[in-house]
């Protein structure tokens, strides 16, 4: 395998009043496991069902009722695992997470604190050709989504929907490795892709699937090489956690704006508080949700109705043999094999779907050639329309395209042309061409003709051109205007030399 | 005739069934007669009598048909933790009230499809929590047992279940045992109660009072009824984690009284300071009963029994905290009433303050404060670790030959209602002094009447087996059942 070399990004540093600050972010991400029940239950996981639809009697906590693991979601998590080169424990076990809300029926989260599935992993976050993060994963854990709670609907009352309550979460928690606002969605874009490409989770930040919390300090130039040569924290600044987010563009702001507030805090001689925020994107701003002190007293304990999770390595093993290619051995596939460059690389392989369509659109053609048109045409149309490539062409029509293109069956400019058509009507390229009339004109004979139709009719120019050769262009043209840009242009070109003797 | 078919054991019972002796709807009758004029006892909380008949009915057929399975036509008391479909069952607390499940808990579902015959929901300590059936929120039940004008209190948490097949209100009973709660009842009203390894019987079902110490099991008039019943409720079951997927065997067909060769083990640590005379007299006899049966006594120490007590009353509250978070107010049972204004908050808080009886909510604080952060390792943690080393002294003392440990089963006769309402709840908890190891430990254990005290209340020895092996253990107290030859019965005066 073609090892890419890179070089990590500079860190953010953003100049204050009186130094230069640096940010610190370790993020916390809980990704649904893609499974169609619940991790205790066998309840459906289904999004967008009627309201408390999708509930058994164990989600909603009735008496006497017991949770039991569901093993796929097991499975799915240990496939996370691998997928972000971690250690799996073979041990592990569940605790309870005790507190009070009315979407949480069972008055506490099930949850791995003392002892997770998952262990130390790593992610290559990658920022531009070239350059890319190593982003520590500390630990991936499994635990229980809440229900939601809706208090906008009645002024007397709130609503629980317990339909989410009980589907599996994994809270994979990096280590603050992250250094600034870019580098932060960066690694939740490549978090996801990874997530996806194992389908393990549907990754829809809209829908929730995927959601961060996000971890910031700020520290002063050098800092940060310090507490990474001794891992000592001290060296670092007081963070503060702003939950809950699930876009990249909040990512992004709230990391600014919370930088921001912090490096004010302390440039105006204050102490940066250890406490929990909310980003409000309307106001641009983030607000305590609650301080240290109220901090609630989770009362964690092993759950005694869970027995520990033990798995064997021989599954372990049997999962990871079955692991599909993954973004970064895909990408340097690519590169190597398409000889395509490594940003091409990166935009083929940003989706599954998109590295199948491309792989499909080769076919027996020119990798480069395929990647260039699958990006600059396909998904340039696609992108504009909004919809996804393999919507608005097949990767049978690229690959047909660029075969009559290497054919000299038609040429690049009636390429874009029957692609258009293709994407309109759906129609096979080789029959739009067929039926178009839109093959290229090889019979010299009748090129010949056409040329010297044009020397004939413009003598003038004729003339003109003997002293300035590069009017040779200017007959080309009309003779490919003459045949409807049918004739192969590299003929005409070769035809108009010889019979104006340049 | 009628009001005597109920005093039937559940054997004699099933072969009189089987015999066409009589019909389960007769006897069902007979004990729904009994229930009737019982009363005084308040065992009995909640009526099923018309499912009773017809589950009688259906099992008379079964009879008939020749397809009877040893529980088939029996009319039995469920205690109020179980959680019976369409049936009220609110862990006797006011927080449950009205609630009625829609679902069976496995227990149950496993004995009515043995053909077991459910009379009604029987009273109990307040989830569990108690040992003298006075925490419950239907009041107390009564002893049958009864020697001058106090009313006695028939122990707990299972209060009701021992007080209903001591007055033979019903041929047997299931309870559940967290720390003592079925074999300390069944000591005080004199008749067989045995809790089953942990993960022999399905929690499924049965409201939780602490997780991992939980289990049910039966409470019959004899050694072979609790053989027989155990067999119907014990059962690999899939919806609970903690359940054993292992066989169970034929316990009856184990019950050959023989227990020659067996190591009876007698632990020294039991000999409690201040312990009456009454009892240590009672243990030695039993000790002496099985040694005349041919069993090799051994005097045994089990060196941390003393730390059980203490780390059972962090470790069962600390769970308890926990399950019962559940009862806020929002989905079931009991909600407070709020006034304008008030929130979220409020309404757990008074919905709690409500629906929960004072032992209880002393439990849940006391759990609430051992998992607080900052006193987890000193009460918690510790109180693990003690289990840990309280089960390692069992696990030696099997290893070293023994095959069961013979141990008071209470520390007293049953005592008062109201006696002990003003001492401190330590004193009360003193109760399960012998029991609460065998819980922590997981094993299995039984109280087996042996005797009368002085005064002519009932007193029961303890028998503590290997883990999986209630078959073996059940012989042991066989032979020390047919040895004590305990027949004597409450006489009726409610």
């Amino acid at each position: 395998m073609l090892d890419l070399t890179y070089a990590p990004p500079k860190p953010k540093v953003i100049a204050g009043a009186k130094h230069d600050w640096e940010l610190v972010i370790g993020m916390e991400v809980h990704a649904q496991v893609a499974s169609r029940a619940k991790l205790f239950s066998g309840a459906s996981t289904q999004f967008g069902a009627e309201p408390n639809s999708n509930v058994s009697f164990v989600d909603a906590a009735m008496p006497g009722m017991l949770p039991v693991i569901n093993d796929f979601c097991v499975e799915q998590a240990v496939r996370t695992g691998l997928g972000l080169k971690a250690q799996i424990n073979l041990w592990s076990a569940f605790d309870r997470k005790n507190y009070f809300y009315p979407d949480l029926p069972q008055g506490y989260q099930i949850s791995q604190l003392y002892h997770p599935l998952v262990g130390e992993g790593e992610i290559l976050v990658d920022m531009e050709p070239g350059i890319a993060r190593k982003v520590r994963i500390e630990r991936i854990h499994m635990e229980q989504d809440a229900g939601k709670s809706i208090h906008d609907m009645d002024p007397n009352m709130s609503f629980v929907d317990l339909n989410r309550t009980g589907v599996a979460l994994m809270e994979i928690v990096s280590r603050p490795d992250i250094r600034g606002p870019e580098e932060a969605a960066a690694y939740v874009t490549k978090l996801r892709q990874i997530l996806r490409y194992l389908g393990t989770c549907d990754g829809n930040m809209q829908n929730g699937n995927l959601r961060a919390d996000v971890n910031i300090s700020v520290c002063r130039p050098g800092d940060y090489e310090k507490y990474m040569e001794s891992q000592d924290f001290s060296h670092l600044g007081t963070r503060c956690e702003i939950k809950n987010m699930n876009s990249m563009r909040f990512i992004q702001q709230a990391i600014e704006h919370e930088a921001r507030r912090q490096i004010a805090i302390l440039e105006g001689g204050g102490e940066v508080v250890q406490e929990t925020r909310l980003y409000d994107p309307d106001k641009g701003e983030t607000r305590s949700m609650r301080s240290k002190e109220e901090a609630h007293d989770y009362r964690y304990f092993p759950d005694p109705d869970l027995l520990p999770l033990t798995i064997e390595q021989a599954w372990v093993d049997e999962i990871e043999a079955n692991l599909p290619e993954l973004p970064d051995e895909k990408k340097a596939r690519f590169i190597r094999d398409y000889g395509v460059t490594e940003y091409d690389a990166s935009v083929l392989t940003a989706d599954l779907d998109l590295a199948a369509y491309f792989e499909d659109s080769v076919g027996a053609g020119d990798g480069k050639k395929t990647a260039n048109w699958v990006i600059n045409e396909v998904l340039g149309r696609a992108n504009k329309a909004e919809v996804t490539a393999r919507e608005i062409a097949t990767p049978q029509a690229n690959a047909e395209i660029l075969a009559m293109v290497a054919n000299d069956e038609i040429s690049t400019k009636i390429a874009k042309d029957v692609l258009e058509i293709h994407i309109e009507t759906g129609r096979a390229p080789a029959e739009i061409v067929e039926t178009e009339g839109m093959k290229q004109v090889t019979d010299t004979g009748a090129i010949e003709a056409a040329v010297d139709q044009i020397i004939a009719d413009n003598p003038a120019q004729v003339e003109k051109a003997k002293v300035n050769p590069k009017l040779a262009g200017w007959f080309v043209g009309q003779v490919m205007k003459a045949t409807g840009g049918k004739a192969n242009p590299k003929a005409v070109n070769e035809i108009v030399q010889a019979r104006l003797e340049l | 005739m009628m009001s005597d078919m109920s005093k039937m054991t559940l054997a004699q019972a099933r072969d009189a069934l089987r015999a066409g002796e009589l019909t389960s709807a007769e006897l069902t009758e007979s004990c729904l007669e009994r229930i009737g004029a019982a009363g005084a006892l308040n065992a009995f909380v909640h009526d099923t009598s018309d499912l009773a008949r017809a589950q009688a009915t259906e099992a008379d057929a079964r009879i008939q048909a020749g397809d009877a399975p040893d529980l088939c036509g029996i009319p039995l008391g469920i205690k109020d933790l179980f959680c019976t479909e369409g049936v009220p069952s609110q862990a006797a607390s006011r927080i449950l009230e009205g609630f009625r499940p829609q679902y069976e808990s496995t227990v149950t579902r496993n004995l009515r499809a043995a053909g077991g015959v459910m009379l009604g929901k029987l009273n109990m300590d307040e989830f569990a929590m108690g040992s003298s059936n006075e925490t419950s929120v239907y009041g107390d039940a009564v002893n049958p047992w009864k020697v001058d004008d106090r009313a006695l209190t028939p122990g707990g948490s299972s209060g009701g279940s021992a007080a209903a097949v001591a007055a033979d209100l019903c041929i047997a009973a299931t309870g559940t045992d967290t720390g003592g709660s079925i074999r300390q009842p069944a000591a005080f009203t004199g008749i067989v109660g045995i809790k089953p390894t942990y993960g022999r019987c399905s929690r499924w079902g049965i409201v939780a009072f602490a997780s991992s110490l939980d289990q049910a099991g039966p409470m019959t008039k004899s050694v072979r009824d609790a053989a027989i019943m155990l067999g119907a409720m014990a059962g690999h079951d899939p919806m609970d984690s903690t359940s054993a997927d292992i066989p169970v065997p034929d316990f009856e067909a184990m019950l050959t009284g023989d227990i020659r060769g067996k190591v009876i083990g007698i632990p020294r640590e039991y000999r409690m300071e201040g312990m009456p005379e009454e009892i240590e007299a009672l243990w030695s006899r039993g000790t002496e009963m099985l040694r005349d049966a041919g069993a090799e006594i051994r005097d045994i120490s089990l060196p941390h029994t003393k730390y059980a007590l203490p780390a059972y009353y962090v470790i069962a509250p600390a769970e308890a905290s926990s399950n019962l978070a559940r009862y806020d107010g929002v989905r079931y049972g009991h909600r407070a009433t709020l006034e304008a204004g008030e929130g979220i908050t409020e309404m757990y808080e008074k919905t709690r303050a409500e629906g929960f009886g004072a032992e209880v909510q002393r439990r849940v604080m006391v759990g609430t404060y051992v998992l607080s952060a900052g006193f987890y390792d000193a009460y918690y943690n510790r109180a693990r670790k003690v289990r840990t080393l309280i089960k390692r002294d069992f696990d030696q003392a099997f290893e070293a030959g023994v095959d069961a440990i013979l141990t008071p089963a209470t520390p007293s006769a049953a005592f008062g209602l109201d006696e002990m309402s003003d001492a401190d709840p330590v004193q009360m908890y003193l109760n399960d002094v012998f029991t609460v190891t065998v819980n922590l430990a997981g094993l299995p254990g039984i109280s087996v009447p042996a005797g009368l005290n002085g005064a002519g209340l009932p007193l029961g020895l303890q028998l503590i087996g290997r883990p999986w092996e209630e078959g073996d253990l059940l012989n042991t107290a066989y032979a020390l059942e047919s040895a004590a030859g305990f027949v004597e019965k409450p006489a009726q005066w409610w």
